[in-house]
């Protein structure tokens, strides 16, 4: 399986593409914002939200339903929010007694449930948004940018680069594994729990004895080349007039969303 | 079988003052006891190519680290006259070119681009000059639009060409490279060679590719349990085949 | 791809600002300063280290084994980054796999991204650090058997965090979600904690050295072990406190003035939810989980006095 899976940016020509990452990143934070600050229930600011989020998925050259056909991802979690239903607000709409509990639904929970869905649902779609159109490493340049320690950034410099290796090797460990994993007809393979775990654990002893050498020889492979503890990056990215426009388009935009929110 | 052991003095190579890299008897044993170089003595001319061979466990890589200072910070090694010393070792860092066998481990920047300014960028150069640098790196490899890869979608020819990069961009006066040519496809491995024998600076490369070394390297270095054994005209040594199987090695 | 394994990211929409916000000022501070003891514990190499150990984490997320009839257990890691590496050094590798894994697959969300540090990075990383601290100069065997305790309370602590986070935020009843958070949890913290035990065995045997138990240079255990202790002991109590004493919670709640239902109020502190009797079965899991814990915490701090009185007395 080759591990490209992890390259989430879909490169098309687009006006969201060349913006500077920084704009996008604060664009997204404040979209994201903005769908918390709406009180429960305001469907016309969620619309027009939505209607945001549809121009953003256009202007990206992606196609309209991009981000909509990636977003199920948060829907396990839904189960999570399932039981804001049943809260003991407002009027109940019916009353189903199931033994050990009683539950009924009400209006003000059904509200809150669907309210969290559509907030949570527009915030994945513009986070998938954002990595479609940012490569990633200019991700790590916004970052910096918004002066997230430079330790930090680069960690996770050294995480993203990594991935791709270290998950290859994880595909390697459990291919061994499977391959030595053969089972007698008739008898159950897999061997017993403990003895499971045991091999699992060794898998991840050895993973991180290969991560922790690998990590001595880039070690090596930078003072090589100068490095004395202090990490130095370029940021080649300016803003320009257009990724001002935008960001402050965006800004406005949300404000009305909210405006429609609370005025009622 | 016993091994040989020559001295400097027996070399028939022209006179050379070991300008770019001196070694005067080194010993150097690690923290577990395995002492791995048992008296070097090595020197290297600007404009030499020479191939480092010998079976594993040789003391190869060992003595490859030295070069740079990252085993043996104060050693009887010197580089183009300098010392390795601590204070010293900047400037070293900078002279010697040390390009690692896997080159997952030297591409650890996000993208070509930024792998190739690290060294540049780290010996504290102004933003405009390591541009400069990593155009003419790229260029020198022959890989000039690849600034904005992600290492990761390299192949492996491309990423130890890139690798190379990361160092030429420091514009070392001798390279050292681990194993170039392992792993490399035939077509790769080919390209590399040419791409090698192009390269007009000082070279030092340690591999089991004797055709390799036939082909590129006119000087050649044996080196067994931590001494060196044969230091020489590579199409002498090279014919030598009792000398070559003493020391784990197959005649090409 | 959903490769998540622990139910425990928090998307966004599913937290209210306010808590958010709490999470994420305990979650900068706790950084900011991992940041700075991190360049000191381990010096130059941090770097490379650190990011090096973050992509193993999360590799190693991905290594599940079969419990029984199709389930998995996975692996979160925290308590093993901290154990090996320093609570410090630990903290700013789940930082960053926490970070990625919100940023590139959206698993939990960009505001809730505090909460979600804290709950899977620091949470973890003080109590399996804090416990483990304690029998630092132990046997062998005392030492897996605490790392791996540690690792399933560290567990159990980010499920209860997470839910009473949920609940205040008034997105879940804390009744339908702690006993099913805190019941799924026990499960995956068992094999938390066995991979932990493992996979720290097995580096003790092989590469004794990395492990920082061995580094003189990384104290401080002192805090370390009282915070962890104490987050452990008020993981465990909270819970049964929260469920067994409505009537103390309500008056709180209304002293406290909070506002009104839902629409008007964006800000909930805390929700108007009445806890109502619980079954029989609520209470009991959560009290067994309680009782579980607390007995091998008191069990742990026993045998650590007591082997340090022994050691006294040899002396």
């Amino acid at each position: 399986m080759h591990v490209d899976v992890f390259d989430q940016y879909h490169f098309t020509q687009s006006r969201v593409h060349d913006l500077d990452p920084r704009i996008k990143v604060l664009i997204t934070v404040l979209f994201i914002l903005s769908n918390a600050l709406l009180p429960d229930g305001s469907w016309p600011a969620f619309a027009l939200a939505w209607l945001f989020l549809l121009i953003a998925n256009d202007q990206a050259g992606l196609g309209l339903g991009f981000t909509f056909k990636r977003s199920a991802v948060a829907i396990p979690f839904a189960l999570v929010a399932i039981s804001a239903i049943f809260s003991p607000h407002g009027s109940p709409l019916a009353v189903w007694d199931l033994g050990f509990i009683t539950l009924s639904p009400t209006d003000l929970g059904l509200i809150r449930f669907f309210s969290i869905m559509v907030r949570s649902w527009l915030s994945v779609q513009v986070a998938i948004l954002l990595v479609a159109t940012t490569q990633f490493p200019d991700l790590l340049h916004a970052l910096e940018h918004l002066r997230l320690p430079r330790t930090l950034t680069t960690i996770i410099a050294f995480l993203f680069r990594y991935l791709f290796v270290l998950t290859n090797e994880v595909f390697r460990i459990l291919r061994a594994r499977e391959s030595r994993s053969a089972g007698l007809p008739g008898v159950k393979g897999g061997g017993s729990l403990p003895w499971r775990i045991k091999t699992t654990g060794s898998m991840v002893g050895q993973l991180f004895l290969r991560s922790y050498e690998r990590s001595d020889r880039i070690y090596q492979a930078m003072i090589s080349r100068g490095y004395t503890g202090h990490i130095r990056t370029l940021n080649p990215h300016h803003m320009d007039r257009r990724d001002w426009s935008i960001l402050f388009i965006s800004i406005f935009l949300l404000v009305i969303i909210q405006f429609v929110g609370w005025v009622r | 079988m016993p091994i040989k052991h020559l001295s400097l003095f027996d070399l028939q190579i022209p006179e050379c003052d070991g300008d770019i890299l001196q070694i005067k008897d080194l010993h150097f044993s690690y923290p577990d006891g395995h002492q791995a170089l048992k008296g070097i003595d090595l020197s290297v001319c600007e404009g030499e190519k020479v191939a480092l061979v010998g079976p594993n466990g040789a003391g190869k890589s060992t003595l490859m680290l030295h070069l740079n200072g990252i085993l043996g910070e104060n050693s009887p090694v010197s580089i183009a006259g300098l010392d390795v010393k601590k204070e010293h070792l900047p400037t070293i860092r900078a002279l010697v070119g040390l390009v690692f066998q896997n080159p997952d481990d030297q591409l650890f920047s996000p993208t070509v681009f930024d792998d190739v300014a690290f060294g540049p960028l780290h010996m504290g150069l102004p933003e405009e000059e390591v541009y400069q640098r990593v155009e003419q790196a790229l260029a020198d490899v022959h890989m000039t639009n690849f600034g904005d890869r992600l290492s990761h979608h390299l192949s492996m020819g491309q990423k130890k060409r890139i690798a190379i990069a990361t160092v030429l961009a420091m514009q070392p006066h001798i390279l050292v490279l681990d194993e170039p040519s392992a792993g490399l496809d035939p077509r790769s491995r080919r390209s590399l060679i040419n791409f090698l024998k192009e390269l007009p600076i000082t070279m030092l490369v340690s591999t089991h590719d004797l055709r390799m070394v036939e082909d590129l390297f006119p000087r050649m270095v044996i080196m067994d349990d931590g001494k060196i054994v044969a230091d020489g005209y590579s199409k002498d040594l090279l014919q030598d085949e009792e000398l070559l199987e003493a020391h784990g090695l197959e005649s090409p | 791809m959903n490769y998540s394994p622990v139910a425990l990211h928090i998307p966004d929409g599913f937290l209210t600002i306010l808590v958010s916000l709490i999470f994420w000022l305990i979650t900068i501070i706790m950084v900011g300063f991992a940041v700075s003891k991190t360049n000191r514990s381990l010096g130059e190499k941090q770097v490379p280290i650190m990011g090096v150990m973050a992509a193993f984490i999360f590799a190693a997320q991905m290594l599940n084994f079969p419990i029984a009839g199709g389930t998995s257990g996975h692996f979160l890691g925290g308590a093993l980054a901290a154990i090996v590496l320093g609570p410090w050094a630990g903290i700013l590798v789940m930082t960053a796999v926490v970070g990625i894994q919100a940023l590139l697959f959206q698993d939990g969300g960009l505001l809730v991204m505090g909460a979600n540090i804290f709950n899977m990075g620091i949470l973890t990383a003080m109590i399996g650090y804090g416990l483990y601290r304690l029998v630092i100069h132990q046997k062998r065997g005392i030492r897996l058997v605490v790392a791996g305790g540690g690792a399933w309370i560290a567990t159990m602590a980010a499920a209860l965090i997470t839910s009473l986070q949920l609940w205040l935020s008034g997105t879940t009843r804390l009744e339908i979600v702690l006993p099913t958070m805190l019941g799924v949890h026990a499960l995956i913290g068992l094999g938390e904690a066995l991979i932990t035990v493992a996979a720290l065995a097995y580096i003790e045997q092989t590469r004794p050295d990395i492990l920082d138990v061995n580094n003189p240079a990384r104290e401080g255990g002192r805090g370390w072990i009282v915070s962890g202790i104490l987050i452990s002991l008020l993981a465990v109590l909270v819970s049964p406190l929260a469920s067994g004493n409505p009537d103390g919670l309500e008056k709180v709640a209304s002293d406290l003035g909070f506002l009104g239902s839902g629409l008007d109020a964006p800000y909930q502190l805390l929700p108007d939810y009445t806890i109502p009797f619980l079954g029989d079965t609520a209470i009991s899991t959560i009290l067994a989980g309680a009782v579980g814990a607390v007995v091998l915490i008191g069990l742990i701090v026993l045998l650590g006095r007591n082997l340090r009185r022994q050691k006294v007395d040899d002396n």
